[in-house]
């Protein structure tokens, strides 16, 4: 990997920045790498659509933000429809299965469903989705490892609630493993 | 300078994943600074707030004041008080405090104020970036005055650059402007804090000898002359009228000469020993790009692409502003074809090496108002036309 790009999208609330901030740290405190992260920052963050950002290299990143995008994660309809469409082929796209509505089957994205908040309130509230949806994304991408997302995590979540957003993590994170297993171990 | 190890207090040492506005009031509290009078304004206001939270665990003191004259007022008075002070701002804040940044600089008084730029004029740009504001940093009270201006170009060094501006700040007894901008303010990166002791602080130098040599001001241009603090017992006296050692009013045209050089002076005469500058393949260029904070990161992808096809550029980032590095321009000149300034503004800082080039090489300006920072597309392209 010499430069990727990530955009993390959803609505307000749901931790979608806190998504960036948590794989950020992770990679440029833990995995070694260069990673530099930017939010949408404009009055539209301000409604319901919600984005950031970040750009990882084995080098110093020198352009702060996305041009080429190669994940997306959307978290919500609003996120997906205005978002999708600037992925390259073979791109990634991660959606939140019950809130996203695909408009096509995407042949040429690597298309990854997963109900993050579905299984975050089996796990006892809908504010773990964020979480669910990072261990899925660490499982099914090559971007960062997960025990550099763990180690990231003290200080971007509350003391009181770090295992179970830990718990979250490895909910997310082991439906990817099974996911890859299913499409015959291929990660992406 | 004779420097001490910061205070540990102040010092969060590590490796954090930090915004820029972050590691601004960070690297504040490691230098020392222990007042932070502010207003809140985008895209600054990330820096008054961490500040805010970490101020009761360092013991300092955090005051949101009803604007911004009075912020840099009631830094002004704390820090005759004995304080080191800060405050941060952006354009339409800066313009507020432009008045009594003049008094900070007439009472020699050491402070920080550090400038997250948007787009301008007026409200301008809230939330977008822009490097629009650095001629009014330079040049926005009246009168003749001088100040030192920094400029990062990361949140790494938003931290490095603050300790430094304080060192300046307090060295010099001026004001030092950090001039970043809200690209540099919002975006997060690795930022490591190194531990307390390897932190080289200048620390508040308080006159403390007999009451009948107290002398506040010294008009020598050397720096390093002592603040008289304020409860201390000493008789003396600040003012914004053109004054004597002692501080007192001695409004001749003669006591003007000796203030006003000595303010211009104790920084030119030793700009040498101020300026930083960050160069690379210089020797043997035939183009010069010349940039500053976010936008030198823009250019450095626009030289590497530039030098794949052939040219030879070379970089030359300013990382300090203000006083201008006049001299290293003027070598430059004659030996380089031409001079590149990208910056995100009308054509602000491509003056100063206009002035500095004359005829003797071309300068390239690549403009661009704020909102965005520059495709380095653009950039590419002026080095191109700056070869042939």
């Amino acid at each position: 990997m010499s430069t990727q790009e990530i955009r993390f999208s959803g609505f307000g609330g749901q931790g979608i920045i806190r998504c960036a901030l948590i794989t950020g740290k992770a990679l440029s405190l833990y995995d070694d790498k260069f990673a530099t992260m930017t939010q949408a920052f404009g009055p539209e963050a301000r409604g319901s659509a919600c984005a950031a950002q970040l750009v990882v290299s084995d080098e110093r990143v020198l352009y702060p933000y996305i041009t080429h995008p190669g994940v997306l994660v959307a978290l919500s309809q609003e996120a997906y429809d205005k978002y999708y469409g600037e992925l390259p082929k073979g791109g990634i796209l991660i959606v939140e299965e019950d809130l996203v509505k695909l408009r096509g089957e995407h042949p040429d994205l690597r298309l990854m469903r997963v109900p993050a908040t579905r299984f975050a309130e089996e796990l006892g509230n809908r504010l773990f989705t964020n979480l669910v949806a990072l261990g899925f994304f660490t499982a099914v991408t090559n971007v960062v490892t997960a025990d550099a997302m763990k180690k990231a995590l003290p200080g971007l979540v509350p003391e009181r609630f770090l295992k179970i957003n830990v718990k979250a993590f490895d909910k997310g994170y082991e439906y990817g493993i099974q996911m890859n297993k299913n499409t015959r171990g291929e990660v992406l | 300078m004779k420097t001490v190890a910061a205070d540990p207090k102040g010092v969060d040492s590590g490796p954090h994943f930090m915004d820029g506005d972050h590691a601004l009031a960070e690297g504040a509290l490691a230098a020392g600074c222990r007042f932070f009078a502010g207003y809140p304004i985008t895209p600054s206001t990330e820096t008054a707030e961490r500040f805010a939270e970490r101020a009761p665990e360092v013991g300092a003191m955090f005051i949101q004041m009803e604007d911004e004259l009075a912020s840099i007022a009631a830094n002004i008075g704390a820090a005759w008080a004995g304080q080191k002070v800060m405050t941060v701002t952006c354009g339409p804040g800066f313009s507020l405090m432009t008045e009594n940044l003049g008094l900070a600089c007439m009472t020699e008084t050491p402070m920080v104020i550090a400038n997250v730029q948007r787009g301008g004029p007026s409200t301008g740009l809230p939330t977008l970036t822009a490097q629009q504001d650095m001629m009014q940093a330079r040049y926005g009270p009246h009168g003749d005055n001088m100040i030192i201006a920094l400029c990062p170009d990361s949140p790494q060094e938003c931290f490095d650059l603050t300790v430094e501006a304080f060192n300046l700040s307090e060295f010099y007894r001026v004001p030092v402007i950090i001039l970043t901008d809200e690209t540099v303010g919002h975006m997060h990166e690795k930022v490591v804090i190194p531990p307390a002791d390897q932190i080289k602080i200048v620390p508040r130098n308080n006159y403390s000898g007999p009451k009948e040599d107290c002398r506040p001001y010294k008009f020598d241009s050397k720096g390093g002359h002592p603040m008289v603090r304020a409860g201390d017992g000493y008789n003396f006296h600040i003012t914004g009228l053109t004054h004597n050692e002692k501080g007192y009013p001695v409004m001749t045209a003669e006591q003007n000469v000796k203030v006003v050089t000595h303010l211009m002076e104790k920084i030119n005469s030793n700009a040498d020993d101020i300026i930083r500058l960050d160069e690379d393949q210089i020797d043997g260029a035939d183009v010069v790009v010349v940039s500053y904070g976010i936008t030198s990161r823009i250019a450095v992808k626009a030289i590497q692409d530039a030098r794949k096809e052939g040219i030879k550029v070379g970089s030359l980032r300013l990382i300090t502003i203000w006083p201008f590095c006049e001299k290293r321009i003027r070598e430059l000149t004659g030996k380089v074809k031409a001079f590149v300034v990208p910056e995100i503004n009308y054509g602000q800082m491509v003056k100063e090496v206009e002035r500095c080039a004359g005829s003797h090489s071309k300068v390239i300006s690549v403009n661009h108002c704020g909102g965005a920072v520059h495709d380095p597309a653009v950039i590419l392209d002026a080095i191109r036309k700056a070869n042939q």
